[in-house]
C-alpha cells in the first residue's frame, strides 16, 4: 500500500533533482556562465585604433593631453579645467546631480574609465569621437567658457614647443583677434564671421588638435579589476572562488537576477556593462530644466558637426565612418533615449541618471520596479516587481562592481 | 487510506507541476523559443526569390558593427544581379527595431549583396527583414537570429 506513494515521491524528487542539477556544479546554468563570462573585464577587447585621430596612440600626445586636461588656464575665468568636473580621485566625475563650473549645466558629469571604447559621447551621443567631444565643454559658457581663437593663441604663446613636436608648425597667429568663435557670445560670433576663411580654418585645425591631444590622454583611462571580475574568472574556469572573490548568497542572487529575471543584462551588457546604445527608461525630467529629448535632439547636431568623422578635421576617410553612416537617424525610439551608462563603479558614485534625478541605488531599483511611463516617447522598461530580498540582492551585486 | 493516498497524490502532482513550471521558466529565460526557424536560406514570402543570408564573419557577436551577405536567386537558382535591397528588423519580444540603419552597399557578384551597418546590441531573439526589389517584382524574406 505504501509503495506507490513512495514511488511517486521518488519520481518527483528525481525530477526536482534533475531540474536543479541543470544549475550545478557552481550553482549557475551553462547559459548563466556564458553571460557571466562576457561581463569579465578580461573580455574587454583591446582598444581599437581611432583612424580619425592620427595621434590617438602617441605617448607624446597623451602626455600633452594630460597637461591640457588639468590646466585651468583653458577657461575664461582661469579656474576651470576638465578635472574640475572629471576628478581623478573620484572616477573622473564629481558626484553632483548637475555639473558645476562657471555655471550649472543641465546634465550630470559622466565618469571616463574606458570611455574610448564606445562609439558615441555625451548622454545623448551628440559627438562621435573623443576629440570632437572635448571641444564642446571648452566653448560651453557654463563650463570652460573659452573660445577657439583664444585657445589657438594660447597654444602659440604657452605651448608652442609641445604642440609643434606633435602637430607640426603653428600658423602665424600674430594678427588673430583675441576672442572669436562661431558658438560664442554675439560679439565673438561677429568677429568670427569677419575673419577670412583661411584664418578660420587655421584656428579650427589647431582647436581640433587640442581635442586630439586630450583624447589621446583619455584613451589611457581604464577600469580596474573588481571583486566581480575575480569571482567571474573562477566561475568560468570552474574553480571555487577564493578569498574576496567569494560571493555571499545575496550577491549570487543579485547576479542571477541581473542576468536573468530582472533583464538588466539587456542593456547593461558586455565587460563595460553597456550596450553603447540609447534607451528611454522613463527617467523623469527635472523641473526647471529645458526640455531634454536625449538622442532625438542629438542626431541633427551630430550630422552637422564640422568636427565629426566625415568632416575635414578628421584624419579618416568616409569608409572609417561606419558608425555615423549607419546610425539610426529617426524613429520614436530616439525620444528621451539616453546612453546606457556603465555600472562599473556605479555603487560608489551616486547620484544617478543623466541629470542626477535619482539619489540612491535603492531608488534606482525602485525605479526599475515601478517602471513609470516616460514624459515623452515610450519607456522600454517593463516593470519587474522585486521582493525586498531581491532589491537588496541587486544592490549587493552592484557593489561587487566597485573598483578595488 | 484512500483519502490519504489521494492527498499524497495531489501534493505530489502539485510538486511536479511546480518543478515543471520552474523548468519551463528557466527554459524560456535562456532561449526565446525552441521551434524558431533559424534557417539561413528560404523562399521569399511570395515565392519570387530564393534568399540566403550569412554574417560576413563568424561567429556572430553581440556588440560590434558588422556586415551580412545576402544572396538572391530565382526559384530555379539563377543569380539575381539587379536587386535593390532594404533592411529592417528588430526584437519581437522587446518591441523595438534595429539599433542602426543597415544598408545594402551594392552587388558584389553572383547575386550577392553586402549589407553593412548591422549591430545586435542585446542578447536574445532578433529578426532581420530584407525587402527585395528586382525585375521579377517586390518580395520580402524574414530571418530569425538568436544571440
Ligand atoms: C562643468 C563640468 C564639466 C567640465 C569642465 C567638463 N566636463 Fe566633460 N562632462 C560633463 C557633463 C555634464 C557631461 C555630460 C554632458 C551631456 O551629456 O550633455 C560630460 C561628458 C563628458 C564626456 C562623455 C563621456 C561619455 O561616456 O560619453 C567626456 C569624454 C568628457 N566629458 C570629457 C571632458 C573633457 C575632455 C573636458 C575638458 C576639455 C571636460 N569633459 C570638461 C561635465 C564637465
Ligand atoms: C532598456 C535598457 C535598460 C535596462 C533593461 C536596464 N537599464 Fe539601467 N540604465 C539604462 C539607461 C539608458 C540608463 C540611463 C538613463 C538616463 O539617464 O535617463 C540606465 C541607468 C542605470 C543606472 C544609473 C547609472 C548611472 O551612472 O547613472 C543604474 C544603477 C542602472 N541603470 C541599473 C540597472 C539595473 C539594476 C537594471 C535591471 C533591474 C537595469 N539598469 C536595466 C538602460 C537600461
Amino acid at each position: 500500500m505504501e509503495k506507490p506513494f513512495r514511488r511517486i515521491f521518488r519520481l518527483v524528487a528525481l525530477a526536482a533533482a534533475l531540474a536543479l542539477g541543470a544549475c550545478k556544479p557552481s550553482g549557475f546554468s551553462e547559459e548563466e556562465k556564458r553571460i557571466i563570462g562576457q561581463l569579465r573585464l578580461s573580455e574587454l577587447a583591446k582598444l581599437q585604433p581611432d583612424p580619425t585621430n592620427r595621434h590617438a596612440d602617441e605617448p607624446l600626445a597623451a602626455a600633452f593631453g594630460a597637461t591640457l586636461f588639468f590646466d585651468t588656464r583653458l577657461s575664461s575665468d582661469g579656474v576651470v579645467s576638465c578635472a574640475t568636473c572629471h576628478q581623478i580621485d573620484n572616477q573622473f566625475q564629481d558626484g553632483l546631480p548637475l555639473a558645476r563650473a562657471i555655471g550649472i549645466t543641465d546634465r550630470r558629469t559622466m565618469p571616463l574609465a574606458d570611455v574610448a571604447h564606445g562609439p558615441w559621447f555625451f548622454w545623448d551621443g551628440r559627438r562621435d569621437s573623443l576629440w570632437a567631444q572635448a571641444l564642446v565643454p571648452l566653448e560651453e559658457a557654463r563650463e570652460h567658457g573659452g573660445n577657439r581663437t583664444a585657445y589657438a593663441r594660447m597654444m602659440a604663446e604657452r605651448y608652442r614647443e609641445r604642440y609643434e613636436r606633435i602637430f607640426g608648425p603653428l600658423p602665424d597667429f600674430s594678427g588673430l583677434p583675441e576672442n572669436a568663435s562661431p558658438l560664442g557670445t554675439e560679439a565673438e560670433r561677429a568677429v568670427w564671421t569677419a575673419m577670412g576663411e583661411a584664418e578660420r580654418d587655421a584656428v579650427d585645425r589647431v582647436f581640433s588638435n587640442i581635442g586630439k591631444a586630450i583624447a589621446a590622454f583619455e584613451r589611457t583611462i581604464a577600469h580596474g579589476e573588481t571583486r566581480f571580475d575575480r569571482f567571474a574568472e573562477a566561475v568560468v574556469a570552474g574553480r571555487e572562488p577564493e578569498g574576496d572573490a567569494r560571493f555571499s548568497a545575496l550577491e549570487i542572487e543579485g547576479l542571477k537576477l541581473f542576468i536573468g529575471k530582472a533583464n538588466c543584462i539587456d542593456c547593461h551588457n558586455g565587460p563595460r556593462f553597456t550596450d553603447d546604445h540609447f534607451h528611454n527608461t522613463g527617467v523623469p525630467p527635472v523641473e526647471g530644466l529645458p526640455d531634454d529629448r536625449g538622442r532625438a535632439q542629438a542626431v541633427a547636431e551630430l550630422v552637422g558637426d564640422p568636427f565629426n568623422c566625415l568632416g575635414k578635421y578628421s584624419d579618416a576617410g568616409p569608409e572609417a565612418c561606419e558608425e555615423l553612416r549607419f546610425m539610426r537617424r529617426d524613429g520614436a525610439e530616439l525620444e528621451r533615449a539616453f546612453k546606457t551608462p556603465s555600472l562599473r563603479g556605479a555603487a560608489a558614485r551616486p547620484p544617478y541618471m543623466h541629470s542626477g534625478q535619482i539619489a540612491t541605488l535603492e531608488e534606482v531599483v525602485d525605479h526599475y520596479s515601478r517602471a513609470p511611463e516616460a514624459a515623452s516617447g515610450q519607456s522600454e522598461i517593463g516593470g519587474v516587481i522585486f521582493t525586498d530580498r531581491g532589491k537588496a540582492a541587486l544592490i549587493a551585486f552592484l557593489k561587487t562592481l566597485d573598483p578595488g | 487510506m484512500a483519502g490519504k493516498s489521494r492527498t499524497i497524490l495531489i501534493v505530489a502532482a502539485g510538486i511536479a507541476a511546480i518543478v515543471i513550471a520552474g523548468m519551463l521558466a528557466m527554459h524560456f529565460l535562456s532561449a526565446p523559443s525552441d521551434d524558431l526557424d533559424l534557417s539561413r536560406s528560404k523562399a521569399s514570402a511570395a515565392g519570387l526569390y530564393r534568399v540566403s543570408v550569412a554574417p560576413e564573419a563568424e561567429p556572430l557577436r553581440q556588440g560590434p558593427l558588422h556586415s551580412w551577405i545576402v544572396t538572391v536567386a530565382t526559384p530555379d537558382g539563377a543569380a539575381v544581379e539587379d536587386a535593390r535591397i532594404t533592411v529592417d528588423g528588430g526584437m519581437p519580444q522587446h518591441s523595438h527595431g534595429l539599433p542602426t540603419e543597415p544598408q545594402s552597399t551594392g552587388h558584389i557578384g553572383d547575386g550577392r549583396y553586402r549589407i553593412e551597418g548591422v549591430r545586435f546590441n542585446m542578447g536574445g531573439w532578433w529578426v532581420l527583414k530584407f525587402a527585395i526589389e528586382a525585375p521579377a517584382g517586390r518580395d520580402e524574406a524574414e530571418f530569425n537570429v538568436v544571440l
